[in-house]
């Protein structure tokens, strides 16, 4: 078996796997490979050909190509090494990475130090158990959007879209423009789950329905699906019987949701949180496993790739100062705690001692839409500060700094929580 | 004459499949004719795929006497074929204030079928055993002998090693109907021409009625009987370690919970009769009762990792009993039907009762000089070692390229899958072959490029590649197909 | 006649719910808007909407059959359905180039059709 040994072994060519690689070697770290299992680099956004990506990073805005090709090129004026259709088949504690690729076969590489950038995968249809039969044309929304953007094939054209996450509400508009008629795009709770441009420019715009409280109770067809019943649902979120309706459609696209895929992040005893799917990490993004790394939606599923990119960005200067030895952790780890209304935050913890960072970016979800909030941080039950937002909606992430002095200022702190909050008398 | 055959079988699931497998031993030309795309893509792909120990049925109906026989033949069989094979046992788990005594009335039951090793097993037996199971079950019975096995795989293999032995298999070839003259059958009409023999198999499944009434047969009344299945991930760390059967009650053997080869786990069935014979729909009740049927046993499964629900039908006879005969007033005609549960177990010993009442009937049987006995095994690269996959791939690099990342499946084996006897045409037909596709995405990654590769090695358009039946199409159009055709100047 | 209309606006991703009181073509009063950019993108969605329209062009012999495009600027969003007929009439040659223009000045509205990403030739 042919060996090889890298300082950084990045898994995965998607903005976070170039975002890193691109960090790391602008940090010092040049002896860098990134295996990627597709024929070409950029992960999913080659696919996603809308506009609306790097607002925050670059100031401007592109489309998923765009944002791409920009870290492509990064990546190649700096002459990093890339494996192209290369499938990692494992990884281990001990930083070994095995993999496999058609040219070099099967092969092993000792690193210094792991990024996992692996993406994340969608939910199917049998993952959430709709009733009814089995037909071709009920397929995830990401992957019609592969079959219309890259493959150059439209999957129906009387369309019917579960679920209002973006690449539901993106694809709802791609297909209209293709000439397919989008019937309805369904979602389950009372609001969307996607971010509110999308909402405005992709159903709005073509005067797609959008049928909050409602879900399809039924497929129907054998062979090429005929229909699908659709019925509104309660305040517990279950199908109200007599409010079911039959919409005839060929393709029933499924936007019900991502899942950070850690199968390989699990060979190597990564721990994972229950509610991020991800792997627990500390602020540089580090696991449980020394020296291995996540970020991106392999860690948590984002909205915007620019806070992929800032992600990458903190776990590749990480990642470096781990293979320079220039870090050590605190012996205890500061927990950071989800409060009231916050389905999640990352970092789980707080770790690391020479934080040359002023302040430390908490990534956070709400758990449900919220106006006029407040956003409380506290120590250990003290209140620190808080900060004010017109509203708070479970599509889009919140980003909140914590001041590295705050720390500083706490001994022995053993916990920092987060809640948000609606402010009272509005 | 070329479409003259010795004996032609009417339809390609386990027990036409099995049949051909059986007579492809002897000097025979033989011919199986399935109307879809593949074999075994009606009940035999939907249903527990559970080797039945054989102690639930009565010792005087034929689903008693070859239960157990088909039990006994598999592990010789299966090692043959390379079907993977797990005997792992089954429990039939008794719950406080379950009425325990039927776990003894099929111990007894059992002992009269003559199953081998059965033992009821206590509390303390069960916790060690099976860790996760519900704190209430207090008594079962054991039988070891029981075991899991891929149902498609099982079919497939068979039908690939009659192939290998010379009997042809036509797919998309589907009976309208049976040429006779006066009371001897001499062939079968299809969508595909007319083909000869002097020996008919009526191993149609849920059709096999229709089949028969075509010659006058009215005896046979299939009656589709539901069941619907939720599938859960390969990573569920949740062990399940027998085939776990709740106590059966009058009406119902209950939903099982079981691992499969693949160590997915499945729970189900429910049992439904139904009208149509193409109901295949999972229903919202049906799916609950599987699910609560399943806590019942094991209160902390959960439906977090589910990644697929589906539904089979069975190919019940009135009777409730395996309906293998000849014809009586056709000669050469033999029905094998109402092939339901345990009609997996039985497979083999079907193949062997439905061959004697043919040599019965007259046909001659010499055994071929050199029968080829084994199927040589796909390569499965999912479960291949580190070691292995390495010299694998250094023999062939088409081993290297993976296409489906949730299973693990290479190029090169959906390749061998396309070009093997009983090519894969469609989707599924490769899923079933490979895996490529049957992992916790369903085929959202894999899904572009299987269709690809198919469309490319059959060399027809990719909006032609099938799911499975005819009519399943996975895509419809080409990318601005819809669109173009106004005109409008770009002035 | 007076009209009020909710808009969500979309300059940012933000999305502050911004209210816009207007009679025909004539802007009345724009509240709820927490920057200019919000009274601008209120104004323009009543007057005249216009949308940045990504798509894509069919290629020959490129590394894959297509190239993902988009107009250079927004355009009106009332002829994007036309835009799209003249675009899946289209079809160019690779190699492309990010930034290569394919189609000059669509339906004169001073925005070129533009490629998104480099695509290759094809390799035999």
């Amino acid at each position: 078996m042919h060996k090889l040994e890298k300082k950084l072994v990045i898994i995965g060519g998607g903005p976070a796997g170039l975002a890193a690689a691109k960090t790391a070697f602008d940090k010092g770290i040049t002896d860098i490979l990134i295996l990627e299992r597709d024929f070409e680099l950029g992960g999913i956004l080659p696919q996603c050909i809308h506009n609306g990506f790097g607002l925050h990073h670059f100031k401007e805005e592109l489309t998923g190509p765009e944002y791409a090709q920009r870290f492509i090129n990064d990546v190649a004026e700096r002459a990093i090494e890339i494996k192209l259709n290369t499938m990692v088949l494992d990884v281990k504690e001990n930083k070994k990475v095995y993999a496999v690729n058609k040219t070099e076969g099967f092969f092993e590489i000792q690193a210094a130090a792991v990024i996992l950038a692996m993406g994340c995968r969608e939910r199917t249809a049998g993952a959430i158990g709709i009733p009814g039969t089995r037909p071709a044309g009920v397929i995830t929304a990401g992957t019609a959007q592969r079959y219309t953007n890259i493959e150059g094939y439209l999957p129906g054209k009387e369309v019917v879209i579960l679920g209002s996450g973006d690449i539901g509400l993106i694809m709802a508009r791609r297909l209209k423009l293709e000439g397919a008629n989008v019937k309805a795009v369904c979602e389950l709770l009372p609001y969307t789950g996607g971010l509110t441009r999308n909402v405005v420019q992709c159903l709005e715009d073509y005067d797609i329905p959008l049928l909050l409280n409602h879900t399809v109770t039924g497929i129907k067809g054998n062979g090429r699906l005929k229909a699908v019943e659709i019925s509104e649902v309660d305040k517990n979120l279950k199908p109200i019987p007599d409010t079911a309706k039959i919409i005839k459609a060929d393709t029933l696209l499924l936007s019900v949701g991502l899942i950070p895929e850690n199968e390989l992040s699990k060979k190597a005893n990564v721990v994972l949180d229950q509610r991020t799917g991800g792997p627990i990490v500390n602020e540089g993004r580090e696991t449980n496993i020394p020296g291995i790394f996540a970020c991106g939606n392999v860690l948590h599923v984002h909205d915007l790739v620019d806070w992929v990119t800032e992600e990458a960005e903190i776990a590749a200067s990480w990642a470096v100062k781990y293979i320079k030895k220039d870090f050590l952790k605190e012996t205890a780890a500061i927990k950071v705690k989800a409060g009231q209304n916050v389905s999640y935050v990352i970092p789980q913890k707080i770790e690391l001692q020479a934080d040359d960072r002023k302040k430390i970016p908490l990534y956070m979800r709400v758990s449900q839409p919220l106006t006029a909030v407040n956003i409380n941080l506290f120590a250990d039950g003290e209140k620190l500060y808080s900060f004010s937002e017109p509203f708070a909606k479970p599509g889009e992430m919140i980003s909140i700094p914590l001041a590295q002095k705050t720390l500083a200022q706490h001994e022995n702190l053993q916990e920092i929580s987060v809640e948000i909050v609606e402010k009272e008398g509005e | 004459m070329a479409n003259k055959y010795d004996v032609i079988i009417i339809g390609g699931g386990i027990s036409g499949c099995a049949v051909a497998w059986k007579l492809a031993h002897y000097n025979l030309k033989i011919l199986l004719v399935e109307k879809e795309a593949d074999v075994a893509t009606g009940t035999t792909k939907a249903n527990t795929a559970i080797i039945h120990a054989g102690y639930n049925a009565d010792p005087d109906k034929l689903k008693g006497r070859l239960n157990v026989k088909g039990n006994e033949q598999i592990k010789e069989i299966s090692k043959k074929l390379n079907v993977p094979f797990r005997e792992i046992g089954s429990l039939v788990v008794g719950l406080q204030n379950d009425n325990l005594k039927v776990i003894d009335q099929l111990y007894a039951k059992g002992k009269e079928n003559k199953v081998k090793n059965m033992k009821i097993v206590d509390r303390k037996w069960l916790r060690e055993n099976e860790p996760n199971i519900s704190p209430k079950a207090v008594k079962a019975l054991w039988a070891p002998t029981a075991g899991i096995i891929t149902p498609w795989e099982f079919a497939l293999a068979m039908a690939q090693n009659a192939v290998a032995n010379g009997a042809e298999v036509k797919l998309e070839t589907a009976v309208l109907d049976i040429i006779t003259d006066s009371d001897q059958v001499k062939g079968v009409k299809t969508n595909q021409g007319d083909f000869y023999a002097d020996y008919v198999v009526n191993a149609a499944g849920l059709y096999a009625d229709e089949i028969a009434q075509l010659v006058g047969i009215e005896k046979i009344k299939i009656t589709p009987r539901k069941g619907e299945y939720y599938i859960y991930d390969q990573a569920k760390d949740f062990a399940v370690n027998h085939v776990i059967f709740p106590v059966p009650t009058p009406i119902s053997k209950g939903i099982v919970v079981t691992p499969t080869v693949e160590n997915n786990l499945l729970i189900g069935p429910t049992s439904e009769k139904v009208a149509s014979k193409q109901d295949l729909a999972t229903t919202r009740s049906g799916l609950l009762e599987v699910i609560s049927g399943a806590k019942k046993l094991y209160p902390d499964l959960d439906l977090k990792d589910t990644i697929r629900v589906f539904a089979g039908l069975r190919a019940a006879d009135e009777t409730e009993d395996f309906v293998i005969e000849a014809a009586p007033h056709l000669k050469g005609f033999i029905n094998v039907a109402g092939i339901q549960s345990p009609g997996l177990s039985s497979a083999t010993a079907i193949a062997d009762f439905t061959v004697e009442i043919m040599e019965a009937q007259g046909l001659k049987l010499s055994e071929k000089k050199e029968v080829i006995e084994t199927r040589p095994e796909p390569v499965r690269f999912y479960e291949m070692t580190n070691q292995a996959r390495a010299s694998l791939i250094s023999k062939n690099k088409d081993y290297g390229q993976i296409i489906c990342r949730c299973e693990t499946v290479s190029y090169q084996e959906i390749i061998d899958a396309i070009h093997g006897p009983v090519g894969a045409r469609t989707v599924n037909a490769v899923k079933r072959r490979t895996r490529a596709g049957a992992g916790r995405c369903q085929g959202g990654f894999c899904g572009p490029r299987v269709v690809e590769i198919i469309a490319h090695e059959l060399g027809i358009d990719p909006t032609e590649v099938k799911q499975e039946e005819a009519n399943s199409n996975i895509l419809e159009y080409k990318i601005k197909e819809l669109l173009g055709k106004k005109v409008i100047e770009n002035a | 006649m007076i009209e009020t209309k909710t808009l969500t606006c979309v300059a940012c991703p933000k999305g502050c719910e911004v209210t816009i009181e207007y009679e025909g073509n004539e802007i009345i009063e724009i509240k709820g808007n927490t920057c200019p950019q919000g009274s601008a993108y209120a104004r323009e969605e009543i007057v005249a909407p216009t949308r940045i329209l990504p798509t894509t062009v069919i290629v020959k012999a490129g590394a894959l059959p297509l190239v993902p495009v988009k107009t250079s600027k927004a355009i009106p969003l009332e002829i994007i359905p036309d835009a799209m007929e003249i675009i899946a009439k289209l079809e160019i040659e690779a190699p492309v180039k990010m930034g290569d223009v394919i189609l000059k000045n669509i339906l004169e509205t001073g925005a070129d059709v533009v490629a998104t990403r480099n695509l290759p030739v094809l390799k035999a």
